[in-house]
Protein backbone atom coordinates (compact mmCIF):
# COMPACT_ATOMS: atom_id res chain seq x y z
CA UNK A 1 0.00 0.00 0.00
CA UNK A 2 2.63 2.49 1.41
CA UNK A 3 4.98 1.13 -1.97
CA UNK A 4 1.44 2.52 -4.18
CA UNK A 5 1.39 5.49 -2.24
CA UNK A 6 5.11 6.96 -2.63
CA UNK A 7 5.06 5.24 -6.42
CA UNK A 8 2.11 7.84 -7.25
CA UNK A 9 3.57 11.15 -5.50
CA UNK A 10 6.81 10.17 -7.61
CA UNK A 11 4.55 9.60 -10.70
CA UNK A 12 3.12 13.18 -9.92
CA UNK A 13 6.20 15.60 -10.25
CA UNK A 14 7.24 15.28 -14.10
CA UNK A 15 3.19 15.34 -14.87
CA UNK A 16 3.07 18.65 -13.13
CA UNK A 17 6.67 19.76 -14.61
CA UNK A 18 5.60 18.31 -18.44
CA UNK A 19 2.41 21.09 -17.55
CA UNK A 20 4.57 24.01 -16.82
CA UNK A 21 7.12 23.42 -19.23
CA UNK A 22 4.38 22.93 -22.03
CA UNK A 23 2.40 26.03 -21.04
CA UNK A 24 5.00 28.11 -20.64
CA UNK A 25 6.25 27.16 -24.68
CA UNK A 26 2.62 27.47 -25.73
CA UNK A 27 2.13 31.21 -24.51
CA UNK A 28 5.26 32.54 -25.88
CA UNK A 29 4.42 30.95 -29.20
CA UNK A 30 0.84 32.61 -29.07
CA UNK A 31 1.06 36.12 -30.97
CA UNK A 32 1.24 39.45 -29.63
CA UNK A 33 3.19 40.30 -26.35
CA UNK A 34 1.85 41.50 -22.72
CA UNK A 35 2.63 44.99 -23.50
CA UNK A 36 0.97 45.66 -26.70
CA UNK A 37 -2.76 46.39 -25.11
CA UNK A 38 -4.90 49.35 -26.35
CA UNK A 39 -2.45 52.05 -26.32
CA UNK A 40 0.04 52.22 -28.18
CA UNK A 41 3.90 51.96 -27.12
CA UNK A 42 6.32 53.14 -28.89
CA UNK A 43 9.25 50.62 -30.09
CA UNK A 44 11.96 51.86 -27.88
CA UNK A 45 9.62 51.68 -24.63
CA UNK A 46 9.27 48.37 -25.43
CA UNK A 47 12.29 47.46 -26.06
CA UNK A 48 13.00 48.85 -22.37
CA UNK A 49 9.86 47.10 -21.13
CA UNK A 50 11.54 43.74 -22.55
CA UNK A 51 14.91 44.32 -21.27
CA UNK A 52 13.56 45.19 -17.96
CA UNK A 53 11.76 42.13 -17.28
CA UNK A 54 14.10 40.18 -19.15
CA UNK A 55 11.96 39.38 -22.05
CA UNK A 56 14.77 39.76 -24.54
CA UNK A 57 16.62 36.84 -23.66
CA UNK A 58 16.61 33.86 -25.86
CA UNK A 59 13.76 31.39 -25.24
CA UNK A 60 15.64 29.24 -23.52
CA UNK A 61 17.35 31.16 -21.05
CA UNK A 62 14.01 33.08 -19.48
CA UNK A 63 12.85 29.29 -18.66
CA UNK A 64 15.74 28.48 -16.51
CA UNK A 65 14.87 32.03 -15.22
CA UNK A 66 11.74 31.08 -14.56
CA UNK A 67 12.37 27.32 -13.23
CA UNK A 68 15.02 28.86 -11.05
CA UNK A 69 12.58 31.32 -9.40
CA UNK A 70 10.07 29.12 -8.75
CA UNK A 71 12.15 27.16 -6.76
CA UNK A 72 12.46 30.08 -4.68
CA UNK A 73 8.79 30.33 -4.67
CA UNK A 74 9.27 33.19 -6.73
CA UNK A 75 6.57 33.62 -9.44
CA UNK A 76 7.72 36.62 -10.08
CA UNK A 77 5.54 40.91 -11.34
CA UNK A 78 2.91 40.55 -12.73
CA UNK A 79 3.26 42.81 -16.59
CA UNK A 80 -0.81 43.82 -16.49
CA UNK A 81 -1.25 45.18 -12.81
CA UNK A 82 1.62 47.27 -11.81
CA UNK A 83 3.17 47.22 -8.84
CA UNK A 84 1.57 43.76 -7.98
CA UNK A 85 3.30 40.18 -7.62
CA UNK A 86 1.46 37.21 -8.85
CA UNK A 87 1.86 35.85 -5.80
CA UNK A 88 0.25 38.42 -3.71
CA UNK A 89 -2.45 38.56 -6.62
CA UNK A 90 -2.88 34.46 -6.14
CA UNK A 91 -2.81 34.25 -2.33
CA UNK A 92 -5.71 37.70 -2.01
CA UNK A 93 -7.47 36.49 -4.65
CA UNK A 94 -7.34 32.21 -4.68
CA UNK A 95 -8.34 32.23 -1.07
CA UNK A 96 -12.00 33.88 -2.05
CA UNK A 97 -11.95 31.05 -5.01
CA UNK A 98 -10.70 28.30 -2.97
CA UNK A 99 -13.06 29.17 -0.06
CA UNK A 100 -16.21 29.02 -2.30
CA UNK A 101 -14.56 25.86 -3.63
CA UNK A 102 -14.50 24.18 -0.71
CA UNK A 103 -18.08 25.33 0.29
CA UNK A 104 -19.14 23.97 -2.75
CA UNK A 105 -17.65 20.90 -2.60
CA UNK A 106 -19.22 20.24 1.16
CA UNK A 107 -22.67 20.87 -0.11
CA UNK A 108 -21.70 18.57 -3.24
CA UNK A 109 -20.68 15.80 -1.11
CA UNK A 110 -23.37 16.23 1.71
CA UNK A 111 -26.51 16.60 -1.11
CA UNK A 112 -24.49 13.72 -3.79
CA UNK A 113 -24.31 11.08 -0.84
CA UNK A 114 -27.49 11.84 1.15
CA UNK A 115 -29.58 11.64 -1.97
CA UNK A 116 -28.18 8.83 -4.11
CA UNK A 117 -28.39 6.68 -0.71
CA UNK A 118 -31.92 7.60 -0.09
CA UNK A 119 -32.36 7.25 -3.91
CA UNK A 120 -31.08 3.40 -3.73
CA UNK A 121 -33.06 2.70 -0.62
CA UNK A 122 -36.48 3.78 -1.79
CA UNK A 123 -35.55 2.75 -5.25
CA UNK A 124 -38.52 0.87 -5.62
CA UNK A 125 -41.15 3.45 -4.75
CA UNK A 126 -42.25 7.15 -6.08
CA UNK A 127 -39.92 8.90 -3.38
CA UNK A 128 -36.72 6.90 -5.19
CA UNK A 129 -37.73 7.97 -8.87
CA UNK A 130 -38.63 11.02 -7.88
CA UNK A 131 -34.95 12.05 -6.14
CA UNK A 132 -33.35 10.34 -9.38
CA UNK A 133 -35.44 12.59 -11.53
CA UNK A 134 -34.09 15.78 -9.24
CA UNK A 135 -30.61 14.41 -9.48
CA UNK A 136 -30.95 14.43 -13.26
CA UNK A 137 -32.09 18.00 -13.39
CA UNK A 138 -28.80 18.96 -11.35
CA UNK A 139 -26.95 17.59 -14.18
CA UNK A 140 -29.26 19.63 -17.35
CA UNK A 141 -29.27 22.87 -15.23
CA UNK A 142 -25.82 24.72 -15.90
CA UNK A 143 -24.68 26.91 -13.17
CA UNK A 144 -25.28 29.96 -15.59
CA UNK A 145 -29.24 28.90 -15.47
CA UNK A 146 -29.09 28.11 -12.12
CA UNK A 147 -27.21 30.70 -10.76
CA UNK A 148 -29.76 33.48 -12.44
CA UNK A 149 -32.76 31.26 -11.33
CA UNK A 150 -31.36 31.25 -7.50
CA UNK A 151 -31.12 34.78 -7.97
CA UNK A 152 -34.23 35.58 -8.86
CA UNK A 153 -35.80 33.47 -6.38
CA UNK A 154 -34.05 34.09 -3.44
CA UNK A 155 -32.13 37.68 -3.64
CA UNK A 156 -34.79 39.43 -5.50
CA UNK A 157 -38.16 38.04 -5.03
CA UNK A 158 -38.05 36.56 -1.29
CA UNK A 159 -34.90 38.92 -0.21
CA UNK A 160 -32.93 36.52 1.24
CA UNK A 161 -29.48 36.86 0.36
CA UNK A 162 -27.74 39.42 -1.54
CA UNK A 163 -27.96 38.97 -5.06
CA UNK A 164 -24.38 39.80 -6.06
CA UNK A 165 -21.00 40.39 -4.58
CA UNK A 166 -18.94 39.09 -1.90
CA UNK A 167 -19.32 41.51 2.00
CA UNK A 168 -21.77 39.50 4.26
CA UNK A 169 -20.95 35.69 5.35
CA UNK A 170 -24.47 35.01 3.63
CA UNK A 171 -23.16 35.59 0.48
CA UNK A 172 -21.27 32.71 -0.16
CA UNK A 173 -24.63 30.58 0.16
CA UNK A 174 -25.72 30.86 -3.51
CA UNK A 175 -22.88 30.83 -5.23
CA UNK A 176 -21.92 27.32 -3.88
CA UNK A 177 -24.78 26.20 -4.38
CA UNK A 178 -24.95 27.14 -8.12
CA UNK A 179 -21.82 25.78 -8.07
CA UNK A 180 -21.78 22.71 -5.99
CA UNK A 181 -25.34 21.21 -7.79
CA UNK A 182 -24.13 19.97 -11.01
CA UNK A 183 -21.76 17.69 -9.13
CA UNK A 184 -24.11 16.77 -6.07
CA UNK A 185 -26.04 15.26 -9.03
CA UNK A 186 -23.50 13.47 -10.30
CA UNK A 187 -22.16 11.87 -7.06
CA UNK A 188 -25.63 10.96 -6.67
CA UNK A 189 -25.92 8.94 -9.73
CA UNK A 190 -23.10 6.99 -9.19
CA UNK A 191 -23.67 6.43 -5.85
CA UNK A 192 -27.19 5.32 -6.42
CA UNK A 193 -26.06 3.04 -9.26
CA UNK A 194 -23.37 1.47 -7.11
CA UNK A 195 -25.81 0.71 -4.49
CA UNK A 196 -28.23 -0.71 -6.93
CA UNK A 197 -25.64 -2.87 -8.45
CA UNK A 198 -24.31 -4.09 -5.55
CA UNK A 199 -27.49 -5.43 -3.60
CA UNK A 200 -27.84 -7.96 -6.01
CA UNK A 201 -24.80 -9.29 -5.53
CA UNK A 202 -24.14 -12.92 -3.70
CA UNK A 203 -22.08 -11.40 -0.96
CA UNK A 204 -25.10 -9.18 0.16
CA UNK A 205 -27.80 -12.01 0.19
CA UNK A 206 -25.47 -14.21 2.25
CA UNK A 207 -25.45 -11.26 4.72
CA UNK A 208 -29.70 -11.10 4.60
CA UNK A 209 -29.54 -14.78 4.94
CA UNK A 210 -27.03 -14.68 8.49
CA UNK A 211 -29.65 -12.38 9.63
CA UNK A 212 -27.93 -8.81 9.87
CA UNK A 213 -30.34 -6.00 9.57
CA UNK A 214 -30.68 -4.30 6.46
CA UNK A 215 -29.10 -1.33 7.83
CA UNK A 216 -25.92 -3.32 8.66
CA UNK A 217 -26.00 -4.60 5.30
CA UNK A 218 -26.26 -1.29 3.78
CA UNK A 219 -23.51 0.34 5.89
CA UNK A 220 -21.19 -2.15 6.60
CA UNK A 221 -21.20 -4.56 3.73
CA UNK A 222 -22.50 -2.32 0.24
CA UNK A 223 -21.61 0.76 0.70
CA UNK A 224 -18.04 0.23 1.07
CA UNK A 225 -18.08 -0.80 -2.61
CA UNK A 226 -20.88 1.15 -3.86
CA UNK A 227 -19.28 4.23 -3.43
CA UNK A 228 -16.30 3.66 -5.26
CA UNK A 229 -17.21 5.32 -8.53
CA UNK A 230 -18.35 8.37 -6.50
CA UNK A 231 -14.65 7.98 -4.81
CA UNK A 232 -12.73 7.96 -8.04
CA UNK A 233 -15.37 10.60 -9.85
CA UNK A 234 -14.56 13.24 -6.83
CA UNK A 235 -10.58 14.04 -7.52
CA UNK A 236 -11.94 15.58 -10.94
CA UNK A 237 -15.01 16.95 -9.52
CA UNK A 238 -13.28 18.40 -6.46
CA UNK A 239 -10.82 19.97 -8.51
CA UNK A 240 -13.18 21.64 -11.12
CA UNK A 241 -14.86 23.05 -8.11
CA UNK A 242 -11.58 24.38 -6.77
CA UNK A 243 -10.53 26.17 -10.36
CA UNK A 244 -14.03 25.59 -12.40
CA UNK A 245 -15.83 28.96 -10.62
CA UNK A 246 -15.00 31.54 -13.31
CA UNK A 247 -18.97 31.43 -14.30
CA UNK A 248 -19.73 31.24 -11.11
CA UNK A 249 -17.82 34.48 -9.96
CA UNK A 250 -18.98 36.43 -13.03
CA UNK A 251 -22.31 35.62 -12.37
CA UNK A 252 -22.81 36.50 -8.60
CA UNK A 253 -19.48 39.06 -9.32
CA UNK A 254 -17.04 37.71 -7.09
CA UNK A 255 -13.66 38.59 -6.70
CA UNK A 256 -11.85 35.50 -6.92
CA UNK A 257 -8.92 34.24 -9.16
CA UNK A 258 -11.21 33.04 -12.31
CA UNK A 259 -11.49 36.77 -14.08
CA UNK A 260 -7.84 37.04 -13.40
CA UNK A 261 -7.05 33.73 -14.79
CA UNK A 262 -9.03 34.75 -18.15
CA UNK A 263 -7.99 38.41 -18.45
CA UNK A 264 -4.13 36.96 -17.80
CA UNK A 265 -4.39 35.03 -21.04
CA UNK A 266 -6.44 37.45 -22.99
CA UNK A 267 -3.41 39.99 -22.14
CA UNK A 268 -0.70 37.81 -22.68
CA UNK A 269 0.30 38.36 -18.76
CA UNK A 270 3.25 35.67 -18.63
CA UNK A 271 4.00 35.19 -14.81
CA UNK A 272 0.13 35.69 -14.52
CA UNK A 273 -0.69 33.38 -16.57
CA UNK A 274 2.10 30.48 -15.24
CA UNK A 275 0.86 31.41 -11.79
CA UNK A 276 -2.88 30.56 -12.41
CA UNK A 277 -1.76 27.31 -14.57
CA UNK A 278 0.28 26.34 -11.81
CA UNK A 279 -1.85 26.34 -8.89
CA UNK A 280 -5.23 24.69 -11.01
CA UNK A 281 -3.02 21.95 -12.12
CA UNK A 282 -0.93 21.50 -8.75
CA UNK A 283 -4.88 21.40 -7.65
CA UNK A 284 -6.20 18.89 -10.33
CA UNK A 285 -3.16 16.69 -9.81
CA UNK A 286 -3.50 16.55 -5.81
CA UNK A 287 -6.77 16.14 -5.75
CA UNK A 288 -6.74 13.06 -8.44
CA UNK A 289 -4.10 12.01 -5.55
CA UNK A 290 -6.30 11.98 -3.19
CA UNK A 291 -9.38 10.49 -4.68
CA UNK A 292 -6.87 7.41 -5.80
CA UNK A 293 -5.43 7.08 -2.42
CA UNK A 294 -8.90 6.95 -1.03
CA UNK A 295 -9.78 4.42 -3.53
CA UNK A 296 -6.87 2.24 -2.45
CA UNK A 297 -7.94 2.43 1.30
CA UNK A 298 -11.15 1.60 0.42
CA UNK A 299 -10.58 -1.40 -1.80
CA UNK A 300 -6.98 -2.49 -0.87
CA UNK A 301 -6.54 -4.89 -4.46
CA UNK A 302 -6.39 -1.39 -6.57
CA UNK A 303 -3.37 -0.67 -4.69
CA UNK A 304 -2.13 -4.26 -5.12
CA UNK A 305 -3.24 -4.63 -8.99
CA UNK A 306 -1.15 -1.04 -9.49
CA UNK A 307 2.47 -1.63 -7.92
CA UNK A 308 2.83 -4.63 -9.44
CA UNK B 1 -20.68 -9.80 -24.26
CA UNK B 2 -18.26 -12.34 -23.86
CA UNK B 3 -20.31 -15.09 -26.02
CA UNK B 4 -17.82 -15.45 -29.34
CA UNK B 5 -20.67 -16.98 -31.41
CA UNK B 6 -22.65 -13.69 -30.86
CA UNK B 7 -21.99 -11.49 -34.09
CA UNK B 8 -21.21 -8.45 -34.36
CA UNK B 9 -24.54 -6.65 -33.32
CA UNK B 10 -23.55 -4.35 -30.73
CA UNK B 11 -25.11 -1.50 -32.52
CA UNK B 12 -28.46 -3.21 -33.04
CA UNK B 13 -28.79 -4.27 -29.66
CA UNK B 14 -27.76 -0.82 -27.83
CA UNK B 15 -30.31 0.50 -30.25
CA UNK B 16 -33.33 -1.73 -29.56
CA UNK B 17 -32.68 -1.63 -25.72
CA UNK B 18 -33.34 2.09 -26.36
CA UNK B 19 -36.37 0.95 -27.71
CA UNK B 20 -37.54 -0.91 -25.00
CA UNK B 21 -37.08 1.52 -22.68
CA UNK B 22 -39.94 3.50 -23.13
CA UNK B 23 -39.33 7.09 -21.13
CA UNK B 24 -35.90 7.12 -23.29
CA UNK B 25 -37.43 5.72 -26.59
CA UNK B 26 -39.58 9.41 -25.66
CA UNK B 27 -36.45 11.14 -25.57
CA UNK B 28 -34.83 9.69 -28.57
CA UNK B 29 -38.04 11.19 -30.61
CA UNK B 30 -37.62 14.33 -28.65
CA UNK B 31 -34.14 14.51 -30.16
CA UNK B 32 -34.93 13.69 -33.42
CA UNK B 33 -37.48 16.03 -33.82
CA UNK B 34 -35.49 18.70 -32.14
CA UNK B 35 -32.53 17.93 -34.24
CA UNK B 36 -34.54 17.84 -37.63
CA UNK B 37 -36.42 21.26 -36.43
CA UNK B 38 -32.96 23.27 -35.59
CA UNK B 39 -31.36 22.04 -39.43
CA UNK B 40 -33.92 22.99 -41.03
CA UNK B 41 -34.16 26.45 -39.47
CA UNK B 42 -33.14 28.38 -42.61
CA UNK B 43 -36.50 26.96 -43.90
CA UNK B 44 -38.72 27.14 -41.06
CA UNK B 45 -37.55 29.59 -38.96
CA UNK B 46 -40.16 32.48 -39.25
CA UNK B 47 -37.52 34.73 -39.45
CA UNK B 48 -33.69 35.35 -39.96
CA UNK B 49 -31.44 34.57 -36.46
CA UNK B 50 -30.18 38.69 -37.01
CA UNK B 51 -33.09 40.28 -38.14
CA UNK B 52 -33.83 43.37 -36.02
CA UNK B 53 -36.92 44.93 -35.08
CA UNK B 54 -35.97 48.10 -32.47
CA UNK B 55 -39.41 48.74 -32.42
CA UNK B 56 -40.38 45.29 -31.03
CA UNK B 57 -37.86 44.96 -28.20
CA UNK B 58 -38.25 42.81 -25.30
CA UNK B 59 -41.67 41.95 -26.47
CA UNK B 60 -43.89 39.21 -24.80
CA UNK B 61 -44.26 36.16 -26.15
CA UNK B 62 -47.41 36.88 -29.15
CA UNK B 63 -49.22 35.16 -32.34
CA UNK B 64 -45.93 36.70 -34.41
CA UNK B 65 -43.43 35.99 -32.01
CA UNK B 66 -43.95 32.52 -29.86
CA UNK B 67 -41.26 33.19 -27.87
CA UNK B 68 -41.12 37.21 -27.83
CA UNK B 69 -38.26 38.93 -28.24
CA UNK B 70 -35.16 39.91 -27.25
CA UNK B 71 -33.71 43.48 -26.21
CA UNK B 72 -32.81 43.95 -29.94
CA UNK B 73 -36.13 42.84 -31.05
CA UNK B 74 -35.18 39.48 -32.66
CA UNK B 75 -37.34 36.39 -32.56
CA UNK B 76 -36.46 34.27 -29.78
CA UNK B 77 -37.97 30.76 -31.52
CA UNK B 78 -35.90 31.90 -35.19
CA UNK B 79 -32.78 32.21 -32.33
CA UNK B 80 -33.72 29.36 -30.77
CA UNK B 81 -33.43 27.22 -33.86
CA UNK B 82 -30.82 28.39 -35.37
CA UNK B 83 -28.92 28.33 -31.85
CA UNK B 84 -29.73 24.47 -31.85
CA UNK B 85 -28.11 24.38 -35.01
CA UNK B 86 -24.55 25.34 -34.04
CA UNK B 87 -24.73 23.41 -30.32
CA UNK B 88 -25.90 20.61 -32.10
CA UNK B 89 -23.14 21.07 -34.63
CA UNK B 90 -20.52 21.52 -32.13
CA UNK B 91 -22.06 18.53 -30.31
CA UNK B 92 -22.07 16.26 -32.64
CA UNK B 93 -18.83 17.49 -34.56
CA UNK B 94 -16.56 17.44 -31.91
CA UNK B 95 -18.10 14.12 -30.61
CA UNK B 96 -16.97 12.60 -33.82
CA UNK B 97 -13.43 14.14 -33.23
CA UNK B 98 -13.07 13.12 -29.93
CA UNK B 99 -14.30 9.48 -31.11
CA UNK B 100 -11.92 9.28 -33.79
CA UNK B 101 -8.85 10.77 -31.89
CA UNK B 102 -9.72 8.24 -28.78
CA UNK B 103 -10.49 5.50 -30.27
CA UNK B 104 -7.30 5.37 -32.24
CA UNK B 105 -5.09 6.48 -29.68
CA UNK B 106 -6.58 4.16 -27.16
CA UNK B 107 -6.96 1.11 -29.35
CA UNK B 108 -2.78 1.14 -30.23
CA UNK B 109 -1.67 2.04 -26.68
CA UNK B 110 -3.48 -0.98 -25.57
CA UNK B 111 -2.54 -3.31 -28.38
CA UNK B 112 1.27 -1.99 -28.13
CA UNK B 113 1.02 -2.49 -24.46
CA UNK B 114 4.52 -2.19 -22.01
CA UNK B 115 6.83 0.96 -22.45
CA UNK B 116 4.76 2.24 -25.04
CA UNK B 117 1.56 2.10 -23.23
CA UNK B 118 2.62 3.43 -20.43
CA UNK B 119 4.18 6.75 -22.12
CA UNK B 120 1.36 7.09 -24.05
CA UNK B 121 -0.96 6.91 -20.82
CA UNK B 122 1.11 9.25 -18.93
CA UNK B 123 0.67 11.76 -21.79
CA UNK B 124 -3.25 11.50 -21.42
CA UNK B 125 -2.65 12.25 -17.75
CA UNK B 126 -0.33 15.18 -18.62
CA UNK B 127 -3.41 16.59 -20.30
CA UNK B 128 -5.64 15.51 -18.34
CA UNK B 129 -4.61 17.87 -15.77
CA UNK B 130 -4.26 20.85 -18.07
CA UNK B 131 -6.42 23.67 -16.78
CA UNK B 132 -8.95 23.56 -19.88
CA UNK B 133 -9.96 26.67 -19.98
CA UNK B 134 -6.28 28.11 -20.42
CA UNK B 135 -5.72 25.71 -23.25
CA UNK B 136 -8.75 27.22 -25.38
CA UNK B 137 -7.78 30.81 -24.94
CA UNK B 138 -4.50 30.18 -26.25
CA UNK B 139 -5.70 28.32 -28.88
CA UNK B 140 -8.08 31.58 -29.74
CA UNK B 141 -5.22 33.92 -29.36
CA UNK B 142 -3.12 31.93 -32.07
CA UNK B 143 -6.12 30.70 -34.36
CA UNK B 144 -8.28 33.74 -33.80
CA UNK B 145 -11.90 33.37 -32.80
CA UNK B 146 -13.57 30.45 -35.15
CA UNK B 147 -16.10 27.92 -34.88
CA UNK B 148 -13.50 25.64 -35.72
CA UNK B 149 -11.49 26.16 -33.41
CA UNK B 150 -14.17 25.34 -30.59
CA UNK B 151 -14.78 21.75 -32.06
CA UNK B 152 -10.89 21.42 -32.39
CA UNK B 153 -10.38 22.48 -28.52
CA UNK B 154 -13.27 20.51 -27.06
CA UNK B 155 -12.38 17.21 -29.13
CA UNK B 156 -8.67 17.59 -28.13
CA UNK B 157 -9.93 17.51 -24.25
CA UNK B 158 -12.90 15.01 -24.79
CA UNK B 159 -11.23 12.21 -26.48
CA UNK B 160 -9.01 11.88 -23.19
CA UNK B 161 -11.65 9.35 -21.59
CA UNK B 162 -12.48 8.00 -24.90
CA UNK B 163 -8.70 6.56 -24.89
CA UNK B 164 -8.53 5.60 -21.44
CA UNK B 165 -11.81 3.22 -21.88
CA UNK B 166 -10.86 1.94 -25.13
CA UNK B 167 -7.15 1.29 -24.25
CA UNK B 168 -9.12 -0.56 -21.26
CA UNK B 169 -11.31 -3.03 -23.22
CA UNK B 170 -8.38 -3.42 -25.63
CA UNK B 171 -5.84 -4.68 -22.88
CA UNK B 172 -9.15 -6.93 -21.58
CA UNK B 173 -9.66 -8.46 -24.93
CA UNK B 174 -6.21 -8.92 -25.92
CA UNK B 175 -5.62 -12.05 -23.72
CA UNK B 176 -9.06 -13.51 -25.09
CA UNK B 177 -8.55 -16.95 -26.83
CA UNK B 178 -9.70 -15.75 -30.11
CA UNK B 179 -7.30 -12.88 -30.54
CA UNK B 180 -4.76 -15.08 -29.66
CA UNK B 181 -5.71 -17.45 -32.33
CA UNK B 182 -5.73 -14.64 -34.51
CA UNK B 183 -2.36 -13.60 -33.75
CA UNK B 184 -1.10 -17.22 -34.04
CA UNK B 185 -2.88 -17.05 -37.32
CA UNK B 186 -0.16 -14.54 -38.07
CA UNK B 187 -2.95 -11.74 -38.25
CA UNK B 188 -1.46 -8.40 -38.46
CA UNK B 189 -1.89 -6.23 -35.33
CA UNK B 190 -3.67 -3.88 -37.90
CA UNK B 191 -6.18 -6.39 -38.64
CA UNK B 192 -6.57 -7.65 -35.24
CA UNK B 193 -7.43 -4.04 -34.05
CA UNK B 194 -9.79 -3.54 -36.85
CA UNK B 195 -11.54 -7.00 -37.35
CA UNK B 196 -11.29 -8.11 -33.73
CA UNK B 197 -11.02 -5.87 -31.37
CA UNK B 198 -12.98 -2.98 -32.72
CA UNK B 199 -16.53 -4.87 -32.83
CA UNK B 200 -16.12 -5.89 -29.43
CA UNK B 201 -15.62 -2.94 -28.08
CA UNK B 202 -18.53 -0.71 -30.46
CA UNK B 203 -21.10 -0.82 -27.36
CA UNK B 204 -18.44 0.80 -24.66
CA UNK B 205 -17.40 3.41 -27.48
CA UNK B 206 -20.81 4.23 -28.20
CA UNK B 207 -22.26 4.23 -24.59
CA UNK B 208 -19.15 6.85 -24.44
CA UNK B 209 -20.06 8.63 -27.41
CA UNK B 210 -23.70 9.00 -26.28
CA UNK B 211 -22.86 10.47 -23.22
CA UNK B 212 -20.00 13.22 -24.73
CA UNK B 213 -22.62 14.71 -26.65
CA UNK B 214 -23.96 16.51 -23.95
CA UNK B 215 -20.96 17.13 -22.15
CA UNK B 216 -19.19 19.06 -25.33
CA UNK B 217 -22.67 20.97 -25.68
CA UNK B 218 -22.03 22.10 -22.33
CA UNK B 219 -18.72 22.77 -22.80
CA UNK B 220 -19.53 24.91 -26.02
CA UNK B 221 -21.89 26.74 -23.95
CA UNK B 222 -19.95 27.54 -21.15
CA UNK B 223 -16.89 28.76 -23.56
CA UNK B 224 -19.64 30.79 -25.27
CA UNK B 225 -20.50 32.52 -22.07
CA UNK B 226 -17.24 33.72 -21.24
CA UNK B 227 -17.35 34.98 -24.39
CA UNK B 228 -14.76 32.66 -25.71
CA UNK B 229 -17.03 30.43 -27.94
CA UNK B 230 -20.07 31.64 -30.88
CA UNK B 231 -19.56 35.02 -31.48
CA UNK B 232 -22.47 37.39 -32.25
CA UNK B 233 -24.83 37.74 -33.69
CA UNK B 234 -24.54 34.32 -34.67
CA UNK B 235 -26.59 32.22 -31.36
CA UNK B 236 -25.88 29.45 -29.58
CA UNK B 237 -27.86 28.22 -26.96
CA UNK B 238 -25.35 29.10 -24.56
CA UNK B 239 -25.20 32.79 -25.66
CA UNK B 240 -29.36 32.72 -25.73
CA UNK B 241 -28.96 31.76 -21.89
CA UNK B 242 -26.37 34.71 -21.13
CA UNK B 243 -28.66 37.64 -22.82
CA UNK B 244 -31.79 36.24 -21.08
CA UNK B 245 -30.13 35.93 -17.23
CA UNK B 246 -28.62 39.37 -18.03
CA UNK B 247 -32.43 40.34 -18.85
CA UNK B 248 -34.42 38.01 -16.69
CA UNK B 249 -35.69 40.79 -14.55
CA UNK B 250 -37.62 42.56 -17.58
CA UNK B 251 -37.91 39.53 -20.33
CA UNK B 252 -37.87 36.37 -18.56
CA UNK B 253 -39.22 34.97 -21.52
CA UNK B 254 -35.92 35.76 -22.78
CA UNK B 255 -34.59 33.12 -20.03
CA UNK B 256 -37.11 30.36 -19.82
CA UNK B 257 -37.04 29.93 -23.71
CA UNK B 258 -33.80 29.03 -24.01
CA UNK B 259 -32.72 27.50 -21.32
CA UNK B 260 -36.01 24.97 -21.21
CA UNK B 261 -34.34 23.97 -24.84
CA UNK B 262 -31.28 23.55 -23.53
CA UNK B 263 -31.99 21.75 -20.46
CA UNK B 264 -34.73 19.16 -22.18
CA UNK B 265 -32.18 18.26 -24.82
CA UNK B 266 -29.05 17.62 -22.32
CA UNK B 267 -31.71 15.44 -19.89
CA UNK B 268 -32.48 13.62 -23.13
CA UNK B 269 -28.60 13.13 -24.14
CA UNK B 270 -28.06 11.88 -20.60
CA UNK B 271 -31.30 9.78 -20.49
CA UNK B 272 -30.50 8.07 -23.70
CA UNK B 273 -27.10 7.62 -23.28
CA UNK B 274 -27.87 5.67 -19.75
CA UNK B 275 -30.45 3.70 -21.23
CA UNK B 276 -27.83 2.61 -23.93
CA UNK B 277 -25.16 1.86 -21.01
CA UNK B 278 -27.83 -0.21 -19.22
CA UNK B 279 -28.42 -2.02 -22.95
CA UNK B 280 -24.88 -2.68 -23.73
CA UNK B 281 -24.27 -4.05 -19.99
CA UNK B 282 -21.86 -1.40 -18.73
Amino acid sequence: MIRYFLKRLAEALPVFLAIITAVFFMVRFVPGGPFDGERPVSPETLAALDKYYGLDKPLAEQYFVFLKNLARGELGPSYKYGGWSVNEILAEKAAVSLKLGACALLVALALGLLSGFAAAAFSKSKIGAAISGFSLLGICLPSFVLGPILILAFALRLDLFNAMGWNAPSDIVLPSITLALFYAAWIARLVRNGVLDESERGYVRTAYAKGLSPLRVYSVHISRNAIQPAVSYLGPAAAAMMTGSFVVETIFQIPGLGRFFISSALDNDYTMIMGCVMLYSAFIIIFNLISDFLLALINPRIAKEMSK
Amino acid sequence: MSEPEKPKGAFAEAVSAVLRDKPAAACLAFLGVSVLLCFLAPIIAPFAHDEQNLALACSAPSATHWFGTDMLGRDILSRVLYGGRISYAVGLLATAVAMLIGVSYGMVSGMAGGRTDALMMRFVDIVYSLPFTIFVILLTLAFGRSLWLIFAAIGAVEWLTMARIVRGITLDLKSRQFVEAAVALGQTKTRIMLRHILPNALGSILVCAALTVPSVMLLESFLSFLGLGVQAPLPSWGTLVKDGAEYMEDAPWMLVFPALFFSLTLYALNRVGESLSRGVGR
